[in-house]
């Protein structure tokens, strides 16, 4: 009895290295097979490899096959990496790519119970019983934020308050009204509402909160602090790519050191980013995963591009689930501002639809209080001169339209001087991150 | 008859017009009018000058966005009412002013000089000449 409070899934959760290794094995050869007969795009790339399925007995198999990158997801938009007839499939989710283009993930009715599945673990973890009232402060839609812990918070038996994100006061007033215990958000809208906590005259104690489930975005553990102290509950952290499924592909547990990755899922690998190479555990480098009993979207070796360590050490929760650090940096160039991922080659594709060559430009991420700030310094260029006002402003107002629909951000947009951002050996240096995330 | 202005994208930076003015004053270029129009984070710094063709190629080199426009500079009356019987003139053919400003310029006390922009620069040219007001040429501006 007291075991099903502290796990979702004790048999998994507390596996014997041994079983987890024959059953994902068991899984990843099923998966190549699915993958094999059913992907053409990787199935091709296996091909240019030279393996086969039959090269894959095991896990220990597992760095012969071709990695997949974001750049592939982008290639095989929309449906190119669709593993079944689209008919089989019930969601969709989505998330921005590289280039404008977003990543579009397709899930069968037991992809969504399987991700759901890994985002119970997660609330468990966090302590979340049916008694528990969940308010899910995630954005919903399209971001797989909302969905993942409305669907996790149905499986756990909370009570699930579906507020999406904004609105504070009413989030706080709901909050109170109907006894919410947990609170699922990304930290900095946490941290935000700890600071209109306070605003409004209220205490920590005089909210019925006891832990929050947070991620999407980089935190600190000065943020951790900062969250706790101000809402008074226990904050853990969350993490998932929605080219995997979303957030639960790893959770934190009661020690709040690193989180545990669902690995009954998911294998998970540490490579060197230059080479490719396959990094043993509790070295830096960069997280791929491999998804292992996905149906619609399912996919191998798939490089998310954060750097990371693994650590196998014993964890006092119980759980022997390996367990991954919070993401250090990213061996790309992108960057998280206010949840949503943001490439600068998406504000180059804006860019470039302004003119004839694409202007000079400059994000400046920033975080005032708990909020990032995301602004863009846009050079004028030669073809954008103008006797008016009014034609500054329409350009201004174009990009920041522009901007929105394709992030689904905004950012503030600042036209200046041709050559007046700074160039560090001729090339404009692209982005400022003043935040100190990592 | 139109005269030549540049319009200069200027940051609203502290220092910025001192550095055009100086820059424009070293190379020998005179100017004549000259007016701001701003917003919160950047203004348009349009300017007539005595040779605006030395000063667009000193700006440019200078990396300024600036734009070469045509606008009318009107001669007017310096009495009361003066101003208002051109732009009777010019509402009278339906044209509308998009901006104007004063000049420095004027050879006596009876005149005052005006530079403006209208939606139609070639009606207002007609329209004003036809009403009687006079209007400057480049090379007469460079003169003044």
């Amino acid at each position: 009895m007291e075991d099903q409070k502290l796990y979702r899934d004790k048999e998994h959760e507390c596996m014997s290295r041994e079983e987890m290794k024959a059953l994902q094995s068991k899984k990843l050869v099923a998966q190549v097979k699915h993958v094999w007969d059913n992907v053409p795009y990787y199935r091709k790339k296996m091909e240019e490899m030279g393996v086969s399925p039959d090269d894959i007995k095991s896990v220990d198999d597992l760095h012969k096959l071709p990695f997949l990158s974001k750049a592939d997801l982008r290639d095989a938009y929309p449906k190119g990496l669709l593993a079944v007839p689209q008919s089989e499939c019930v969601r969709i989710q989505s998330t921005s790519g590289t280039t404008g283009k977003r990543v579009v993930a397709f899930y069968t009715q037991n992809d969504v119970d399987m991700w759901e599945e890994c985002v119970a673990r997660a609330i468990v973890a966090a302590g979340g019983t049916n008694e528990d009232v969940c308010q899910v402060a995630y954005g919903y839609g399209l971001f797989t934020g909302g969905a993942g812990l409305h669907g996790g918070s149905h499986k756990v038996g909370c009570l699930t308050l579906p507020m999406s994100s904004g609105n504070t006061e009413r989030q706080i007033q709901f909050m109170q009204d109907l006894g919410a215990t947990i609170l699922c958000c990304t930290p900095s809208y946490a941290a935000y509402i700890g600071e209109v906590v306070k605003e409004m005259g209220l205490k920590p104690e005089d909210l019925p909160l006891k832990a929050g489930i947070f991620g999407a975005e980089p935190w600190t553990e000065e943020m951790r602090q900062e969250i706790e102290k101000s809402l008074g509950i226990k904050a853990y952290d969350i993490y998932g790519l929605t080219e995997l499924s979303g957030p639960g592909v790893a959770f934190e547990c009661s020690e709040q050191s690193g989180m545990h990755i669902n690995e009954d899922h998911f294998i998970a690998e540490i490579i060197n980013p230059e080479t490719g190479e396959v990094l043993p555990d509790g070295t830096k480098g960069e997280l791929v995963f491999t998804s292992i009993d996905k149906e619609a979207f399912p996919l191998l070796r798939y490089r998310t591009r954060d750097i990371c360590v693994l650590s196998r050490k014993k964890c006092s929760c119980g759980r022997t689930l390996v367990k991954m650090a919070k993401p250090m940096g990213r061996s790309d160039d992108m960057l998280i501002i206010k949840g949503v991922n943001v490439f600068p080659s998406q504000i180059e594709s804006v860019l470039i639809k302004m003119s004839n060559a694409t202007p000079n430009y400059q994000i400046v991420v920033d975080r005032v209080g708990t909020t990032d700030t995301f602004e863009i310094l846009v050079e004028i260029s030669d073809d954008m001169f103008s006797d008016t006002i009014k034609t500054y402003e329409e350009l201004q107002k174009k990009i920041s339209q522009d901007i929105k629909s394709v992030l689904g951000i905004r950012a503030k947009i600042k036209l200046v001087e041709p050559k007046s951002i700074p160039r560090s050996e001729g090339k404009a240096v692209r982005v400022i991150d003043r935040r100190k995330l990592v | 008859m139109t005269v030549k202005q540049l319009s200069v994208f200027v940051e609203n930076r502290a220092g910025r017009l001192s550095t055009i003015t100086r820059l424009l004053g070293d190379n020998g270029i005179n100017i004549r009018a000259m007016s701001i129009a701003d917003t919160k984070d950047f203004g348009i710094l349009r300017l007539i000058v005595n040779d605006s063709e030395k000063a667009l190629e000193v700006l440019k080199a200078n990396s300024y966005a600036v734009t070469c426009t045509n606008v009318l500079a009107l001669r007017l009356s310096d009495k009361p009412g003066g101003l208002a019987d051109a732009m009777t003139c010019l509402y009278k053919d339906n044209i509308s002013v998009e901006y104007m400003y004063a000049a420095f310029i004027s050879e006596t006390e009876e005149t005052a000089y005006l530079i403006l922009r209208t939606d139609k620069t070639d009606e207002a040219v007609t329209a004003l000449t036809e009403g009687g007001f006079k209007l400057v040429s480049d090379e007469e501006m460079r003169s003044l």
